[in-house]
């Protein structure tokens, strides 16, 4: 049996409990979406200010469980002060972690204090609960949608 | 044929209920399964597994066509299970029983058969507050397609309606009343015949949704004096993909057919079709024979059960459990009316239902967390998503207190 504290994490308690950069919109927010998982009801709108190729600012608002709620919040940390070309790659790196693909290189490099969310791959049922911050942020950027869904 | 665990006057044995139930004996995580899930579906009995396994390796053939031998005892099991059907709800006709899929099938096809011919502009259709999805949605719809007006009766704090506003929503414009007989995210019972007997007063046809209601309490929709009832055979022990839709025969032939195939015909010309007759108008395509066949099965189980036998367990089960859970540091319980089935609803201070569902599942309870498809009891309660412990037949009081004490790790995992 998989212990329990490997998906309740620390950091992910931490982060559940006191998220960063939350509730909060950037007063010169330049990009936002609104991220919902129909099925369970968690809700966020994610908000970025993208200047110069940079994301220079994230805030969260909404609300969700606590694998959602730290994934979010670890998102907004891990973005701030990084240049867009380098976005997708993380979004990328973090989906192969939660979904248990072949891992390019080293984790812990690209991902830092983001590994915690290592933990999920092992609840199924709640992988959507991790990627749904980050598929808002996507869309945030893309300005496809403004709602996605993780259905 | 299934086997009561116990005859109507001895006390309630549960472990020799249990035993009926294959499924329930299983390690799930590392611990013994403990299934309080029961509001989303209920395990089946053995005797409900050996009847569809045996119509399919015995009497397999399609209904109310062909002459030969496996072809009669086809029809004969499905149409017995249609009067069976007719015996749970206490109907006075089997015609007036029509096959569904589940109770979401039969609010549609009430909606779209019955209401949207009589629906004009500026008329009204009445619901509660407290309506799962499916008898929202469906109502919703056809107001759209018809500018009818959907109108919501209240919920107070308690989690009852409030009946004080009854007669101020119903008035001549009504045309429809659609609501629960039990609430899914609530356990509320609703004083229904009171309710009915103003909507009939008043002219207004009336749909029970009793999808929470058919396995926890014995159903008369002619004491009752509702239009129409419906409920779904997996929430009554029974498989899923069958359910029973009842409507008053009078109604059920102003009623319009809302698929169109075969089985449902008397003859067909391409200028024109005329349709066979209730029940069987509504009921187009090959059925679901061994989903009625199982269906019959399980109303044959609870019912030599005894379905107050069973409802009496259960409010034990619901009162202990209220009183356990309530003790646990940092719980609130969201739906305390007076007259409750067994369903408790709650929410833990500073945690996500999912991860309640999440910790519980590794102790091998099962116990549903999210919005129960009922997101507008969710608002009025401020909560996004609860989680909710519901109790069947062959639940025990040991299985409420591994519900406690898993609520206790909880708190411990969360650090709450």
């Amino acid at each position: 049996m998989n212990d329990l504290r490997e998906l309740y994490e620390e950091v992910i308690l931490d982060h559940n409990r006191n998220p960063r950069n939350y509730p909060r919109k950037p007063d010169d927010a330049t990009n936002s979406a609104h991220g919902f998982n129909p099925l369970c009801g968690d809700e966020f709108f994610v908000h970025l200010t993208v200047v110069g190729g940079v994301i220079k600012d994230a805030g969260f608002e909404g609300a969700g469980c606590a694998i959602s709620t730290a994934s979010a919040s670890l998102m907004t940390e891990a973005l701030i002060g990084k240049p867009l070309a380098e976005v997708e790659a993380l979004f990328q790196q973090v989906h192969a972690l939660l979904t248990d693909e072949a891992q390019v290189g080293n984790p812990e490099e690209f991902l830092g204090k983001l590994t915690v969310l290592t933990g999920v791959k092992e609840y199924p049922m709640r992988v959507k609960c991790a990627t749904l911050a980050w598929h808002t942020m996507r869309a945030a950027l893309h300005e496809k949608s403004s709602t996605v869904t993780t259905e | 044929m299934s086997h009561p665990a116990s005859a109507p006057d001895d006390p309630y044995d549960v472990e020799r209920v249990r035993r009926d139930f294959p499924i329930l004996h299983q390690q799930v995580n590392g611990h013994p399964l403990v299934y309080l899930d029961n509001g989303a579906t209920s395990q089946k009995p053995r005797c409900v597994i050996d009847a569809i396994s045996d119509y399919y390796l015995r009497d397999n053939s399609n209904v109310h066509r062909g002459v030969h031998t496996l072809a009669a005892r086809a029809t004969e099991a499905f149409e017995s299970a249609r009067t069976r059907a007719q015996e749970f709800l206490r109907a006075q006709d089997s015609k007036e029983i029509v096959f569904v899929r589940g109770t979401s099938e039969a609010i549609n096809l009430v909606a779209r058969g019955y209401a949207v011919p009589q629906l004009k502009a500026g008329d009204e259709v009445l619901i509660t507050e407290m309506e799962h999805h499916s008898n929202i949605v469906p109502w919703q719809m056809i107001c759209q397609e018809t500018g009818a007006l959907l109108r919501v009766l209240p919920i107070d704090e308690q989690g009852e309606l409030s009946l004080d506003q009854l007669d101020d929503l119903m008035h001549a414009k009504t045309r429809v009343l659609a609501l629960t007989h039990v609430s899914n995210a609530l356990g509320t019972v609703n004083p229904l015949a009171q309710i009915i007997r103003k909507a009939r007063d008043k002219g207004i046809v009336t749909i029970v949704d009793g999808a929470q209601a058919a396995p926890h309490m014995r159903i008369d929709v002619q004491k009752l004096g509702c239009d129409f009832y419906a409920f779904s055979g997996h929430k009554v022990y029974g498989p899923t993909g069958i359910g029973v839709l009842y409507g008053r025969m009078p109604l059920l032939r102003e009623m319009q057919p809302y698929q169109g195939g075969g089985e449902m015909i008397r003859k067909v010309s391409f200028d024109e079709t005329t349709y066979a007759d209730p029940p069987y108008k509504f009921e187009a395509g090959t059925p679901n024979i061994a989903g009625a066949v199982g269906l019959a099965a399980a109303l044959d189980y609870v019912d030599e059960l005894g379905l107050e036998r069973i409802a009496r367990h259960e409010l034990t089960l619901l009162k202990y459990a209220t009183a356990a859970v309530e003790k646990v540091a940092g719980i609130r319980i969201i739906g305390r009316a007076r007259e409750k089935a067994g369903i408790l609803t709650f929410i833990i201070d500073g945690v996500h239902a999912h991860d309640v569902g999440t910790i519980m599942d590794h102790q091998g309870i099962a116990i549903r967390a999210g919005h129960h498809c009922a997101m507008p009891v969710m608002k009025k309660f401020g909560v996004a998503a609860t989680t909710r412990a519901s109790f069947g037949l062959y639940n025990t009081h040991q299985e409420v207190d591994a519900l406690v004490s898993g609520l206790h790790e909880v708190r411990e995992i969360m650090g709450t």
